[in-house]
């Protein structure tokens, strides 16, 4: 039999449909290749193969009956900020603890109600908060791609699989799942699977109710999933987005058959090209892909404009206020009184401090720092309230955009993957991941990452695709035409498998 | 002589006299209502009193990881309604907001509330006090939640938290400086209770902690600029709320005749010791970091629905004293006294409904409402039903019974219970208005008191002897009016 793990999603579903394997087979498949990868690439912070088997029992009875739902059997594993009944749940965050939520996220529960299985809570930044996946209380995650040397051999050394979806992002592309839930606040989805090869969508906020996901910053966090394909994003997309009476951000707007546009091409399809992007000491590179990326689809058919987007250098600064403002504020609730950590002190102002300190990991405690000072008095109007009129300008300048476009090309990162440790030492230069992506969260927009090509070091690059309001349609369809002329990525080496 | 006489504005009756002469005290209040709701603000759990601790908790009260608010639909409408008994502002458009802090009460490490854009704006409540009508500007009225409760006292080394009231919504109503006295500030909180219990917004039950406020009191000499002043947080009963004026209006005074200064501070109220003490100072006061909640977009309604609520609203206590007034032909401090409760209100109404209304207020307000106080009864728990003193009124207004008589028909049907007219016949307490028996009485008498007779041809103000001694004679029941025209015939006065 076929390695059943390098199966894409779709490939999964028509594989159970003809009864090629059943379930419970392929559930196995990715449970053995989770115990055998993880030590090595720690993509999972926890592994729920009975939960894992029970669920595929169901579901290949289900499948016999004649009654197999859209997702039914297929494995995929879920990011740990989503809370997960009777499972922990930590956001890789020592100060949740031990915490098991009572309830299921909807967006997870959309999921097991489409007949999914869950393998295991996947690794994250902790909080969602770093882009690299070095913040989480459980180590870092190993990509499994690695840099080709000079000599054409792959270096040993590790590099970062993205961040905060570090986990998502590792184990679609080391086929560890089928496809794997994820956020996105500022890059959280896109700027991962852009730096693994795997294909990531952040949808528009409002789009997947927020019920149930541990809160980053609220006016910015969203979900969505990472696939191996377009196709795959667009199966998960599917099943994952609803409106939800417990989150009233989320919108009431009917979901679409996103698999349904794939193949409809982008002839006409006006694609912009905002110059404001093209930063300094951008890459060759990285502008080679974006050319790539620009030729690909006009001879597709699509006709390409320069526009400019005016205020997209405020968008970094403006989204480093915003975001750990809410952060500070999202993250009071964990204090030690009433669940997760508590390290007691000699006073409840001890007890807050010794539990904040040492439930947090630094870079979380520098972000509630951050937007504790932003919102305190005398300070608001100068950074929050001017963030968020940056905010309004940024809506706007893609508001004119869209008047002249239908769909929006950068890249997605502004350099592939890099080692361990090569940013942690220099905030700023982490921040600086997020350059492409923020604006997106920031202006509430759809924005996906498609693979487009390999880097010098043979490592992936990705392609970003920035779409209108509740437009994900259009994003899936160029996304499809992407990722037909530059091919999958996939990692040439297994070598995470060796032991 | 062309000396000008200086108008001299009359000394308010309102100042407080100090050893440097005379002051004027500054006060403005913010009334936090609990909403009547039978859910929270943003969650569904129950609003219910008295339930064991941590029993009405949901996931979102108690900030489970990913919980998110949802707005109550009635708590709106509440609001709403709210306002426009206020005569305010009703804001179409409204902004939850974070205030942020740490508290073991406070589960999520902020509260939300409304900052910058409430629901209600500028409104207005008129009181009366001494006689005299006064309009209190409302500043603006907005919702946010309350804090769970911490219990010190159930262990000997930990603090316990309750979060039953964890979410509760509250209407936080904040007056304009406009009061003077503790006596207007007490009469303004008792006006705005009776609205909200007239609107059924809230029940106003101040000993459950649903009705309580922070009050703000400043003195300055008259016609001088506005003082420094000190919030007194909490204060839980409308006694409390004049005595923590006058005691802190005092100690302001005296601070500053002493030649000190007052210090801007959040100030506590001591039952126990009637007095007020510090609580914090302005310096260590909390910085909220109030910023827009994101997890809750702005509350839009229409003017259409505010319409319909409008429309739907019950007469309120300004309205229903005007026509009291109108309609019954009563004084205006009667009207004061029954419309300040709804109940109170439409117990009369029922009584006064085709009969005199003059007669009904006075049996309402001296005899019900006096014998209710005495043992400490509400109106709903008066075992004399309006139907019961309607028919008592009715005996009197038919002459079939003395005003005398009535009193001691109250007290039987307080007591025992059961139909007026129905005692009236069965215990012949009926009056008499036969002018033979009265006749025959009045000869009786005159003949037993020849010496009487001849005092009262001097002196005719000794009828009312006779009078009694009729009246005794035939046990209350001759009929006053035809007593004394025949002995006044006897009498010859």
């Amino acid at each position: 039999m076929t390695d059943l793990t390098k199966l894409t999603m779709a490939e999964a579903r028509d594989g159970l449909a003809k009864k090629t394997f059943t379930a419970l087979e392929l559930t196995d498949a990715f449970i053995t290749a989770i115990e055998k990868a993880n030590p090595a690439l720690n993509a999972y912070v926890l592994q729920t193969p009975e939960h894992a088997r029970v669920q595929a029992k169901d579901s290949d009875k289900r499948i016999a009956a004649g009654s197999a739902r859209p997702l039914e059997g297929l494995p995929i594993g879920n990011k740990d900020l989503f809370c997960t009944r009777g499972i922990r749940t930590t956001a890789c965050s020592n100060i949740l603890g031990e915490f098991h939520p009572t309830y299921e996220s909807t967006v997870g529960q959309n999921l097991w109600d489409a007949g999914a299985v869950m393998l295991g809570k996947l690794n994250n930044d902790e909080f969602a908060m770093g882009s690299s996946n070095e913040t989480s209380a459980f180590g870092n995650v190993v990509s499994p791609w690695r840099r080709k040397g000079k000599d054409g051999k792959l270096s040993t050394d590790k590099l970062v699989p993205g961040g905060s979806s570090g986990g998502s992002s590792a184990a679609v592309a080391a086929g560890l799942c089928l496809a794997a839930t994820a956020t996105d606040t500022g890059g959280s989805i896109r700027q991962p699977a852009a730096l693994t090869g795997t294909v990531g969508i952040k949808p528009t906020y409002g789009r997947c109710s927020r019920w149930g996901i541990v809160a980053f910053a609220s006016s910015l966090d969203q979900a969505g999933p990472i696939g191996k394909t377009v196709r795959d994003a667009a199966i998960m997309l599917k099943a994952m987005a609803s409106h939800d009476l417990k989150d009233t951000t989320s919108v009431d707007a009917p979901v679409p058959d996103y698999e349904a546009v794939l193949g409809k091409g982008v002839k006409g399809l006006r694609v912009g090209i905002p110059r404001e992007y093209r930063v300094e000491g951008m890459s060759p590179e990285i502008q080679k892909l974006w050319d790539d990326g620009i030729a690909w689809l006009k001879s597709a058919g699509a006709t390409i404009h320069d526009i400019s987007l005016p205020h997209t250098k405020y968008a970094l600064p403006a989204y480093y206020i915003v975001a750990p403002a809410e952060c500070s504020s999202n993250l009071a609730r964990y204090d030690g009184v009433r669940y997760g950590l508590r390290v007691n002190g000699d006073n409840l102002i001890d007890t807050y401090e010794n539990t904040r300190h040492q439930g947090f990991g630094k870079e979380v405690r520098r972000r509630i720092l951050i937007g504790t000072y932003v919102l305190s008095a005398g300070y608001y109007d100068a950074y929050y309230l001017k963030a968020q009129k940056v905010r309004t300008l940024i809506k706007r300048d893609f508001d004119e955009a869209w008047n002249k476009v239908d769909v929006v090309l950068t890249p997605t990162t502004p350099s592939p993957a890099f080692a361990f440790g090569e940013k942690t030492g220099d905030p700023l230069a982490m921040y600086l991941e997020d350059i492409f992506t923020v604006t997106v969260n920031m202006a509430g927009l759809p924005g996906m990452s498609v693979p487009g090509g390999l880097s010098s070091e043979g490592t992936p690059l990705g392609l970003q695709l920035i779409g209108k309001p509740f437009d994900e349609e259009t994003l899936f369809r160029t996304a499809q035409v992407i990722e037909d002329a530059a091919g999958r990525l996939s990692v040439p080496d297994a070598w995470w498998m060796k032991g | 002589m062309n000396s000008q006489k200086v108008a001299e504005k009359p000394k308010s009756k309102n100042f407080i006299e100090g050893a440097t002469g005379d002051w004027e005290v500054i006060i403005g209040l913010e009334v936090h209502a609990q909403v009547a709701s039978n859910s929270k603000l943003f969650s569904g759990s129950s609003t219910g009193f008295g339930a064991p601790p941590n029993s009405h908790v949901s996931l979102v009260d108690a900030a489970m990881p990913g919980m998110l608010p949802v707005i109550n639909r009635e708590c709106v409408a509440q609001a709403i309604r709210t306002g426009l008994g206020l005569k305010a502002q009703i804001n179409t458009k409204s902004v939850f907001d974070r205030k942020n802090y740490f508290y073991p009460d406070l589960p999520q490490g902020y509260q939300i509330s409304q900052y910058k854009q409430p629901i209600v704006g500028e409104g207005e409540v008129e009181i009366t006090v001494d006689g005299e009508m006064l309009t209190v500007g409302v500043e603006r009225l907005h919702l946010e939640q309350d804090a769970g409760k911490s219990l010190h006292d159930q262990h000997p080394d930990y603090s316990y938290v309750d979060l039953n009231r964890s979410g509760v919504a509250l209407m936080e109503i904040v007056s304009k400086p406009d009061l003077r006295s503790s006596k207007q500030a007490q009469a303004y909180v008792t006006k705005l209770r009776s609205i909200l219990r007239y609107l059924g917004t809230s029940d106003g039950d101040m000993d459950k902690g649903n009705l309580r406020a922070d009050v703000n009191v400043s003195v300055r000499k008259p016609g001088d600029k506005l003082g420094t002043r000190c919030e007194i947080k909490n204060v839980n009963s409308i006694r409390f709320i004049g005595q923590a004026i006058e005691y802190e209006a005092r100690r302001q005074i005296d601070i500053i005749e002493d030649g000190g200064k007052i210090d801007q501070e959040t100030r506590l109220f001591d039952a126990a010791k009637g007095e007020t003490r510090s609580m914090r100072s302005k310096e260590e006061a909390h910085d909220y970091r109030y910023f827009p909640d994101p997890d809750l977009l702005p509350l839009e309604f229409s003017n259409d629905y505010v319409e319909e609520l409008k429309s739907k609203l019950p007469e309120l206590p300004d309205e229903k004293r005007a026509r009291f007034i109108e309609s019954f032909g009563l004084s205006a401090y009667d009207a004061d006294v029954l419309v300040a409760e709804r109940a109170s209100a439409d117990y009369f109404e029922k009584v006064a409904g085709g009969r005199d209304g003059k007669v009904a207020a006075n049996w309402v307000i001296n005899e019900l409402f006096g014998r209710l106080n005495k043992e400490g009864k509400a109106i709903e728990d008066s075992p004399v039903s309006s139907a019961q003193l309607g028919a008592i009124v009715d005996l009197i207004g038919s002459n079939a019974i003395s005003g005398k008589i009535a009193k001691d028909l109250f007290e039987i049907v307080w007591t025992e219970g059961g139909d007026p007219a129905e005692i009236v016949d069965k215990r012949g307490m009926k009056q008499v208005t036969d002018t033979g028996a009265i006749e025959k009485a009045v000869d009786a008498i005159i003949a037993a008191n020849p010496e009487k007779v001849e005092q009262a041809k001097a002196k005719p103000s000794m009828l009312g002897w006779f009078v009694g001694q009729v009246m005794k004679s035939t046990g209350g029941k001759a009929n006053p009016a035809a007593v004394n025209d025949i002995l006044k015939a006897k009498l010859g006065i």
